[in-house]
């Protein structure tokens, strides 16, 4: 039985939410930037380096 | 070969997946460790709250540390990526101190007997929270990236001074938090049954904020690419619609 466990799983639960969510929102923007710029891309769209090469 | 943008994203998707491999590794021994490993004679199981605050309260500093080394190579040695090292780091070290926050008032709730202190230690890191938050807000508000880099670069730098008031503030004034344990002249005073979990969840912390910077880092090079894209073919359509 786990004394003061209200403490430590609310500590771990806190800590487990915020790892999860940087971690997540991250991710998912990585995710998102990687399709909007192949749809760029897919459009014909392209930077100015990439125009002069 | 780090400044040239196109070889960084090279590099890190390379990396990646590596470092999230070991971070989850070092994750699942560590919270193993923390539920398995007796409790503390004075501390009962609080003792576990320590795994996951301790972590979250060097990674605060390391963070900001990183910061003002990026903020030094914008301003010294004007690395182009050094910038976008800094800026994406803020919520990254946000999350952390967030966390070193929260899990010290739960910690010492029940140990201390209250919530919060105003004492030099609390104060400091609080003090560093708000630092990441006005960085934040800062960058989020300027338009000219170049020079949001550099103002932001020197706010960094200036507030590199709470880094050791936060690390000496237990020795230099009297608080209710305790001293240093781990990190210490004279060696760790924390017994190995408790100093294995806390080093290798420690590792996994940094491990997971790597993966995370170099993931945002990448992220903030796609979105600047991103801009640059709708601008040329916003600057197309007009000049066609002009012809």
């Amino acid at each position: 039985m786990m004394d003061h466990a209200f403490y430590v799983y609310s500590a771990w639960g806190v800590a487990v939410l915020t790892l999860i969510g940087i971690t997540a929102f991250t991710y998912g923007e990585s995710r998102y930037l990687q399709k909007e710029l192949k749809r760029l891309e897919a459009m014909g769209i392209r930077r100015r380096s990439e125009i002069k090469e | 070969m780090l400044a040239n943008p196109t070889r960084f994203i090279g590099l890190a998707t390379r990396l990646l997946p590596w470092l999230a491999g070991l971070t989850a590794l070092l994750f699942a021994i560590g919270v193993y460790l923390s539920f398995t490993t007796e409790r503390d004679y004075q501390q009962g199981d609080t003792v576990r709250i320590m795994y996951i605050h301790v972590p979250a309260a060097w990674l605060s500093m390391m963070c900001y540390t990183i910061m003002a080394l990026s903020a030094l190579g914008t301003l010294v040695w004007r690395h182009p990526l050094a910038d976008v090292s800094a800026k994406v780091a803020a919520p990254l070290g946000a999350a952390f101190t967030f966390l070193a926050l929260v899990t010290g008032s739960l910690w010492g709730k029940p140990m201390w007997g209250t919530w919060w202190v105003w004492d030099a230690r609390l104060t400091s890191v609080f003090i560093l929270f708000l630092m990441y938050l006005g960085l934040i807000a800062f960058n989020k508000a300027m338009d000219d990236p170049g020079r949001a880099a550099r103002v932001s670069a020197v706010m960094i730098l200036v507030g590199f001074v709470n880094i050791p008031i936060i690390k000496f503030s237990v020795e230099w004034w009297n608080t209710l938090h305790q001293p240093a344990s781990v990190f210490r002249l004279g060696g760790p005073t924390i017994d190995r049954e408790f100093l294995i979990p806390l080093l290798i969840m420690g590792l996994a912390y940094t491990c997971l904020f790597f993966t995370l910077h170099l993931m945002a880092i990448r992220n903030e090079i796609w979105r600047r690419r991103i801009a640059v894209m709708r601008r040329n073919a916003a600057r197309a359509a007009q000049a066609g619609g002009d012809a």
